[in-house]
């Protein structure tokens, strides 16, 4: 008896969760058809025979399907493998440049979407990230220590500047009832203007330069290249991995994670169950900061090895869309965080080969979170009707029997 | 009313339905072997961006015109990267390169780190850039920076000379060296009139008091600051911030007296800016464009200097437009005033005081 009811429970959890995977993938593939009929429209070409679209409307056409073809051919060489190379190393460095793009959103989104689970709404990635990086920037440039040392105090450094970061916001919430998403977003303003402050003051200037633009950070306070000096890959990707199953484990595993998500779910029953919600919450943002905090780390130890005004690009709020796509899971995340390295990675590619502007990357990665956020959108272009769906799904459980809930069947694990 | 308003919107659609079918009614042009009319050259010129984009109406817009200008020129092929973010930068120098580029021009201090480590790894391909320098430069390396104080000088003079009110302004975009350069040489010029004929001209936005819109984006915050300079009795503004200049220039189009004028910075406003023919008293050039040219020619001769550029008054890398619809409008002697100033700045016998 329980067996089947087992089985049955699995097989509607894996139904819904492949559903909603099958209308991400859904959702990429229109998004990228939509980007390539941008793409088609944009083109020179293709708008120069369009004016002849009645005399040769194959000219149109194909030419449309040509650019749109081409630069999405463009783009998979430049984000997963480049068969054009005349080197194994040329072949393979493109996957190499999506997991390095990927690496700074994997731990900022993972820090979101810690957030999200405790029920907070984090638009402060940028912020906390900003904050690690000046961290790490200035422990990097001015600490003379060997190596694995120095790149420690760096990582720490970083973490604990982000946590700060975060902390506050935890705090003003939990304390004063602040709404977190205003005070993120005032706090991130706060660390662009530090940040441009600080780098036209001796302390992180460059010397002998006007420019702001920090010192270059020591060697000892680089990551490791993974893959040695022909590809970009460093060490802050193993940390993100780590940084995947510890979050993995803290919301599936632990008292704290499923005090966060008790609260993130319903904070007054917490309160009345006897959780400590003002504890939770600031650990919450404690924590999302340390991870935002480290993503700026693998920013200023990874790739960029300096600190400039924009020296986070847009990855803390990348990292919010991240976490959306990957649904505030941590495996989610990962993959989330690895397509849109791989867009980024590719756009690159697709500029400088086809001369398609890199904004119709930025399209499709907001076209994708549009669709996702719009399910029975994307289903009913599909054919995937709802209703049916689910008078299918109430048919199905009339004909088995309900039975008490047990603990076999609820500890599933999301990830 | 309404069955006219009906009547005209469905006249309009469909002339508008028509006109996007007789668009398309062209006559497919016979397939032709290409004969391309310059004669194309086996070398690549790349540009890559930093996250001002091609459209910044500063240094990247006028490095790739410079770029655009070889094409035409000298056959050269060309090709551009834009950057979104200092993230893109890197990974986008690198791409050129392994695109074929023979020359990569880049600008900015965002992109200075970046553009010297590709110089280091990538000897065979030449590199130059913009409005930065460094301490040492690597043979495949050439930096191109802007005595722009020198041109200024002689607008800030030309200003004081010209100013009704006997005030003076200027604001930049962002306070960085680029753009302080041109507000220090400004403010030395009207010191310079003053001394010169005994007056008390004024400078407002910069030395006494500094003003700055923070970014180069914010059109609003830079008009807000133009109208309170004309509020303020200032009657000649020097906006040194790319596109946010053009707000300096509807603010003075707009106000009520006739005689505010602008001093447009980079490129000759007289033909680049909106509305501008009558606004613009004269023009600080900064010959990015040309400059980048020049260094794609020598590239292409195989004679590429690696060298600190610096473009002045003397060898023509910067310089004070005319003064086109004004010349009638300021003072007699002044053009011959500022041209005995520039063969002065020239010779040596003025110098500028380093901006700080």
């Amino acid at each position: 008896m329980t067996s089947t009811i087992k089985k049955h429970n699995t097989t509607l959890g894996t139904r819904l969760r492949g559903s909603f995977f099958l209308v991400s993938l859904l959702a990429i593939v229109l998004s990228l058809i939509v980007g390539g009929l941008l793409i088609a429209v944009t083109d020179e070409e293709t708008a120069k025979a369009a004016k002849y679209l009645f005399a040769a409307p194959g000219d149109t056409l194909s030419a449309a399907w040509k650019a749109a073809a081409g630069a999405y051919a463009a783009m998979f060489r430049g984000a997963i493998f480049n068969y054009q190379a005349e080197s194994f190393t040329g072949m393979i460095k493109p996957i190499t440049e999506t997991l390095t793009m990927a690496t700074p959103l994997i731990t900022a989104a993972l820090g979101v979407a810690l957030a999200f689970r405790a029920g907070l709404f984090n638009i402060g990635a940028q912020g906390q990230l900003i904050i690690g990086a000046v961290l790490a920037g200035y422990i990097g440039f001015t600490l003379n220590l060997p190596w694995p040392l120095h790149i420690l105090l760096v990582v720490l450094a970083a973490a604990l500047g982000g946590a700060l970061w975060g902390g506050i916001v935890g705090l003003l919430k939990a304390r004063t009832g602040a709404h977190e998403v205003i005070v993120t977003i005032m706090l991130n303003y706060v660390a662009v203007y530090l940040l441009a402050f600080l780098l036209s003051t001796p302390m992180m200037q460059r010397p002998g330069s006007n420019d702001p633009v920090s010192q270059i950070i020591h060697d000892s306070a680089k990551y490791p290249l993974i893959f040695g000096p022909d590809f970009r890959v460093h060490f802050g990707l193993i940390l993100g991995l780590l940084a995947t199953w510890g979050v993995w484990w803290l919301l599936e595993r632990s008292t704290l994670g499923f005090e966060l998500k008790a609260v993130g779910a319903n904070p007054s029953a917490s309160r009345t169950a006897g959780i400590n919600t003002t504890r939770v919450t600031i650990l919450a943002m404690v924590l999302a900061g340390a991870l935002a905090g480290m993503a700026g780390a693998s920013q200023v130890s990874g790739t960029e090895h300096f600190v400039v005004g924009g020296v986070a690009a847009s990855i803390g709020f990348d990292a919010i869309t991240v976490a959306l796509l990957g649904r505030s899971r941590p495996l989610g995340v990962l993959v989330a965080a690895l397509l849109f390295g791989a867009f980024r990675a590719g756009g690159v590619a697709m500029q400088t080969q086809t001369g398609t502007p890199i904004d119709i990357v930025l399209v499709v990665q907001s076209l994708i979170v549009l669709f996702i956020a719009a399910p029975p959108l994307v289903r009913s272009i599909f054919g995937m009707n709802a209703r049916k769906a689910r008078a299918a799904a109430a048919d199905d459980s009339k004909n088995t029997t309900p039975t008490p809930p047990s603990g076999t069947v609820t500890s599933g694990s999301t990830l | 009313m309404r069955i006219i308003k009906r009547k005209a919107g469905m006249a309009a659609s469909i002339l508008g339905i028509s006109a996007l079918v007789l668009s398309g009614c062209g006559a497919a042009p016979e397939a032709s072997t290409s004969s391309s009319s310059a004669p194309t050259v086996d070398y690549t010129a790349c540009m890559v961006s930093d996250e001002g984009g091609f459209d910044d109406k500063s240094f990247n817009q006028a490095s790739y015109e410079g770029l655009v200008k070889a094409q035409t020129d000298l056959g050269v092929k060309i090709n551009k990267a834009e950057s979104n973010s200092a993230t893109d930068m890197k990974p986008n120098i690198e791409s050129m390169v392994s695109a074929g580029c023979d020359i990569v021009a880049t600008a900015g201090f965002n992109i200075g780190d970046a553009t010297l480590e590709a110089a280091k790894k990538y000897p065979e391909v030449n590199f130059a850039i913009v409005d930065y320098g460094y301490k040492t430069l690597p043979a495949n390396l050439r930096s191109l920076s802007y005595n722009t104080d020198e041109a200024a000088f002689l607008a800030g003079y030309s200003a004081a000379a010209y100013s009704k009110t006997g005030k003076v302004g200027t604001f930049g975009g962002a306070e960085i060296p680029t753009v302080t350069i041109f507000m220090e040489g400004f403010l030395q010029g009207v010191n310079h009139f003053n001394e010169v004929k005994n007056k008390d001209v004024k400078v407002v936005g910069w030395g006494s008091s500094k003003s700055f819109v923070n970014d180069f984006t914010d059109t609003v915050k830079a008009r807000q600051i133009s109208d309170n300079l004309l509020a303020d009795g200032v009657d000649v503004i020097m906006p040194v911030a790319g596109p946010l200049g053009q707000t300096a220039v509807d603010a003075v189009n707009e106000s009520a007296s006739t005689t505010d004028a602008v001093v447009w910075v980079d490129t000759d406003g007289f033909d680049y800016a909106k509305n501008g023919k009558d606004a613009v008293l004269t023009s600080v050039i900064k010959e990015m464009g040309k400059t980048v040219e020049e260094s794609i020619e020598m590239g292409l001769n195989d004679k590429f200097k690696s060298e600190a550029y610096v473009g002045t008054l003397s060898n023509g890398g910067v310089s004070l437009s005319p003064f086109h619809n004004f010349a009638d409008k300021v003072p007699a002697d002044l053009q011959s005033e500022v041209d005995a100033l520039k063969q002065d700045i020239i010779d040596g016998k003025i110098k500028m005081s380093a901006a700080k």
